[in-house]
């Protein structure tokens, strides 16, 4: 009969974790940062088809590192979660937190039941009324939740992102600005001998929670409306990304009432009107 | 129960987890239930150059009592497409949100929007699931419409889809209506449509056939003008959904008002 030899359960537990953190070390970064006009995802991907980041609710997005086939569903399991609260309650009442608590819990229970714990770390990000009352909530493989004010960033090495983050971020930036500073970020490591590098704008995905709108706030900044914010031409403001119509405008009194609208209306220019918080 | 690899599709998902929060999943009482929920009555569809219209009265009914002057009936389904609901009120409510759920959540996991004919055989299967209850006399049907951003001529981008109790779905060419005063609406669209229309032409024709309904159907509302209550007014386009604001909606029945003063049959 064979004999099973006994490892500890700090043992497991210690291998477990440096199997996850080596997977997400070796992958490509992400930074998420509040800015004046919402929140900013930007993320290292060669593939404009597999995201690393993506909506999960009106104010909620969602930005992953690690292996795309665990996060992804995880993504998914998000957008269910964030629809079956939205449709039971109401719109409003879909909130990050929960959101976070339950990939905590879900990632948790993976961590200490199965044999192999997912290689990858998450971030939940809300848009709130003001750069302040947003929340970023970091999920990591072992299942802990970390509430980070204002900025984040995940895999790769991600500790030195977050250093030159620190220095170049603050909260009141324009679009553009926070643009230049995820991507001076993400590109000061990983060159020759731990140098800086160029990062092509092709190789970012980056989308934005807009917290001026109302409705689902989630869009996608691509080709030139990218270039654009990177060289600093379009001064806070982006423009919609192409192959995509220009968002519907709803009357006001109508965007107020979240069960009852499914586009999103985007009250810029209509001084009069205030998004709902 | 959430992690599953599954399916892109919400209404699936629920009968998983949640079956109860299926309108067609409810077991019923054995009986007719017909006349124990308001019913929503008249939605006008119209398609359009570039576009279609879609515009419903705000009265629902009970027995021969009116149970709302202002229920809104009419709605945007997602950014491209509206969907009008007829029939039982509450489960026609709970199956428009539903749908709306279904058509952003598709597009949230698989990270495109669903094709016009698909959202419209989606809302036709769950039409269908209904059918016990629409059997018992708490039937819901929908009128769909939108602008379909595949079509090849933008001209004819503005498509209509109608629906029966067994489900459909049935596209309609150039106008339909649905609800108890729909065949009024429909016989006054027959005399009035002429292909080609501009969507502003089509909104007011919207108005002037739920006129004519409400002119001969108890259950359709007019415009109220002592209350200021006036038809939802939709528009689908390749911009979008849009909803007419409330001046916009009031000026065009103020001014049908008007005409019918000197014409009354319009």
């Amino acid at each position: 009969m064979a004999m099973q030899f006994y490892a500890s359960p700090e043992q497991i537990m210690r291998d477990r974790s440096e199997l996850a953190r080596k997977g997400i070390a070796r992958g490509r970064s992400a930074v998420v940062l509040s800015y004046a006009g919402g929140v900013l995802f930007v993320a290292e991907n060669l593939s404009s088809t597999l995201h690393k980041v993506s909506e999960i609710y009106d104010r909620i997005g969602f930005a992953a590192v690690g292996r795309y086939n665990e996060f992804e569903n995880l993504r998914r399991a998000g957008v269910r979660m964030a629809d079956l609260n939205g449709l039971s309650y109401d719109r409003r009442d879909v909130n990050g937190l929960a959101l976070a608590n339950a990939y905590a819990q879900t990632l948790g229970a993976i961590f200490t039941e199965q044999s192999k714990p997912f290689e990858v770390e998450i971030c939940v990000a809300e848009v709130g009324a003001a750069p302040e009352d947003d929340s970023l909530y970091r999920v990591t493989y072992d299942g802990s939740v970390n509430d980070e004010p204002g900025r984040m960033a995940m895999g790769g090495q991600a500790e030195a992102i977050s250093g030159v983050l620190k220095n170049e971020h603050r909260p009141e930036m324009s679009l553009s600005e926070a643009v230049r500073a995820a991507m001076k970020a993400l590109s000061s490591v990983g060159g020759e001998g731990g140098a800086a590098r160029t990062i092509a704008a092709n190789q970012l995905e980056v989308a934005v929670l807009d917290r001026r709108r109302v409705g689902r706030t989630f869009r996608r900044v691509t080709g030139a409306a990218l270039t654009a914010l990177l060289d600093g031409e379009a001064e806070g403001d982006v423009a919609p990304a192409p192959g995509r119509a220009k968002t519907p405008t709803m009357p006001t009194e109508e965007a107020k009432k979240p069960t009852t609208s499914a586009g999103s209306a985007d009250l810029e220019g209509n001084a009069e009107d205030k998004p709902t918080e | 129960m959430f992690t599953n690899a599954g399916t892109s599709s919400f209404t699936a998902f629920l009968s998983k987890v949640a079956p109860e929060m299926l309108p067609g999943r409810r077991p019923l009482p054995p009986g007719m239930a017909a006349d124990m929920a308001p019913h929503a009555t008249t939605i006008v569809a119209i398609s359009a150059a570039g576009g279609v219209v879609m515009a419903g009265d705000r009265r629902a009914t009970m027995g021969n009592l009116i149970a709302q002057r202002d229920i809104e009936k009419v709605h945007p389904a997602d950014a491209y497409s509206l969907v009008g609901i007829a029939g039982t009120a509450g489960i026609g409510i709970e199956l428009m949100r539903l749908f709306q759920v279904e058509l952003e959540h598709y597009e949230k996991i698989e990270g495109a929007m669903l094709s016009l004919d698909g959202k419209a055989n989606r809302l036709a299967s769950m039409i269908r699931g209904n059918l016990g209850a629409a059997m018992q006399g708490l039937a819901v049907i929908p009128l769909f419409a939108g602008f379909d951003l595949a079509a090849s001529d933008p001209a004819r981008a503005g498509r209509i889809f109608s629906f029966d109790v067994t489900g459909g779905p049935y596209e309609e060419t150039g106008y339909d209506a649905i609800g108890s005063g729909s065949l009024f609406a429909k016989s006054a669209l027959k005399k009035r449509f002429r292909a080609g229309l501009s969507v502003g032409d089509a909104t007011r024709l919207a108005v002037e056939a739920l006129y004519d309904a409400a002119d001969d159907d108890t259950a359709t509302g007019g415009p109220d003008l002592t209350r200021r209550i006036y038809p939802v007014v939709m528009t689908a386009t390749a911009e979008g959904t849009h909803r007419l604001t409330d001046a916009e909606t009031a000026a065009i029945a103020e001014s049908v008002v008007s005409g019918r003063m000197e014409n009354p049959g319009g």
